[in-house]
């Protein structure tokens, strides 16, 4: 680590992602000076993730191009960690720290899967749905490799088609949803616009998939690594051979950034006005932190908002109809993909629920809050922060997550130490948890 | 952009796509990521920078998130303990 930058901006976007991308292209075309900074190392989120700079037409070229043409500094590689004081958000790369001023900012952070124990879900090559998908898009290779695809969401289904299309073997796909429910949400479908449609590429490559709804894992077996996963199937469970498990159960949203900042979060999303605000003054939020709803509602979101935080209300209040179909879809989705009760019983007291801490079930049972729990158990105390076993134990418990404190992400103490402007770091150290 | 990049994972060769990520490496090597607190094996779970499951050594610094840092031809990439 070896060097402090500064940047001051008119607008701050955090979170590269298509809310974030429309947002700093919103904002920079009404003139003002916008940055947009992201943990990861090119535009895009998790959505639009591998896609290439060569590809032309899509909506991603669409909104980087924007983008580009209307001045957008862009800084990839950086993670917010903290903010020092208001106004200014401190962030780190693998070789330095930055320092980000701004007079507005959006708060674009995404989603996450959700993921839930069971017993031997933390072997090597279980991952997430959504997290396979990236790891495929980031290079490895599954031709000819048996994946077992379960949990819950729209993600499952684009996942498997595009597994398959790059040579996987999908045996099953299973859906803790009934087929009812399922019926309905492809019913819904027709009445919305293409352009949602797209974004969760549902109804393309799907033509002999094998799913399954009212269908989880019970257990995955295996030695050093994955060998098999048992499937309670419509009531019956089977053990199917595999070489991934690919398991998330649809997606929450990240409001660590937003919570540290004091914004108001309820209902599950950072409570927000009209024109994206929180309900901390000069911070807007927009995308899936506000709520599950895809990349349309994401992208609606992210044009108010940083028309919004550019002043140009009257623009923004033209794109509220629009919203307002977008987040009738994410009402759908949440009605489709609510987690089942069964699901509560699927660890067995030896089942690691804290991946972190190795924190097993059996010591989580006797606390009632979220809180005690990380108190007496150290759960949700080591580098995620709480990120994969919080919202795990907010299911299986039904506790609230707490207040969140710096840094938000681990970060280097001397990142930490600049934050009181004595910047000469020694050598490299992470600090944990809280 | 054809051009296949190796790296060492535990001493061994691993030869990647270029454009790869660490995280991808150490799957196809068939090495854990990281050994947790109870000694289990872990692998990368999220694939974009979350649950820190992949930290591993890269060139001897230690706790590096291995999805979100690419392979480079030589690379020395250890299982962290």
């Amino acid at each position: 680590m070896n060097r402090e930058v500064q940047h001051h901006f008119d607008v701050l976007v955090v979170g590269g992602g298509p809310a974030g991308m429309a947002a700093a292209a919103c904002a920079a075309e009404c003139g003002v000076h916008v940055g947009i900074v992201d943990d990861n190392l090119r535009l895009g989120g998790q959505i639009w993730r591998g896609e290439s700079d060569d590809l032309q037409n899509t909506e991603r070229s669409k909104w980087v191009e924007r983008m580009r043409a209307s001045g957008v500094t862009t800084l990839f590689g950086l993670r917010v960690v903290h903010q020092p004081q208001a106004g200014v958000l401190l962030a780190e790369s693998l070789d330095s720290v930055c320092a980000l001023k701004y007079e507005k900012l959006v708060v674009a952070t995404g989603a996450r899967e959700r993921f839930l124990p069971f017993p031997g879900w933390t072997l090597p090559n279980i991952m997430g749905a959504g997290g396979l998908q990236a790891m495929v898009k980031s290079g490895l290779p599954v031709r000819g490799k048996r994946v077992v695809i379960a949990g819950t969401g729209p993600l499952l289904l684009a996942v498997a088609a595009y597994l398959r299309k790059h040579g996987a073997q999908i045996p099953m796909i299973c859906e803790q949803a009934s087929w009812q429910t399922l019926s309905r949400f492809g019913l819904a479908l027709f009445s919305w616009p293409a352009k949602i449609m797209q974004g969760f590429e549902l109804g393309r490559d799907l033509s002999g998939l094998p799913l399954a709804a009212n269908s989880w894992p019970l257990a995955a077996h295996g030695q050093q690594t994955l060998e098999s996963v048992t499937i309670l199937r419509a009531g019956r469970a089977e053990t199917v051979a595999c070489d991934y498990l690919a398991c998330g159960f649809h997606l929450v949203p990240n409001v660590e950034l937003a919570l540290l900042l004091g914004c108001a979060v309820g209902n599950g999303g950072v409570r927000v006005d009209d024109f994206q605000e929180t309900t901390v003054s000069s911070v807007f939020c927009a995308g899936e932190p506000t709520s599950i709803g895809g990349v349309e509602l994401a992208l609606i979101e992210g044009q108010i908002a940083g028309l919004a935080a550019a002043g140009h209300t009257k623009e923004a209040g033209a794109c509220f109809s629009k919203r307002r179909k977008a987040r009738r879809f994410a009402q759908l989705l949440d009605r489709t993909f609510r987690l089942r009760p069964e699901l509560r019983s699927l660890p067995s007291p030896e089942t690691t629920v804290c991946r972190c801490e190795d924190v097993p079930y059996s010591r989580l049972q006797r606390y009632t809050s979220w809180r005690a729990a990380k108190l007496h158990t150290r759960c949700g105390m080591g580098p995620c922060q709480g990120r994969v076993c919080g919202p795990a134990t907010q299911f299986l418990f039904k506790w609230n997550p707490d207040s969140v404190r710096p840094p938000v992400f681990p970060a280097r103490v001397e990142t930490l130490v600049a934050t009181a402007g004595q910047l000469e770091p020694q050598h490299s150290e992470v600090r944990g948890g809280h | 952009m054809c051009s296949q990049v190796t790296v060492t994972v535990n001493g061994a060769s691993v030869v990647v796509p270029p454009g790869a990520t660490v995280a991808v490496a150490m799957v196809v090597a068939g090495q854990a990521c990281r050994t947790s607190v109870s000694g289990e094996p872990r692998g990368p779970l999220c694939g974009m920078g979350i649950c820190f499951e992949c930290r591993v050594a890269i060139d001897g610094n230690p706790h590096v998130r291995s999805c979100q840092v690419l392979c480079e031809q030589g690379m020395e990439i250890n299982t962290e303990k």
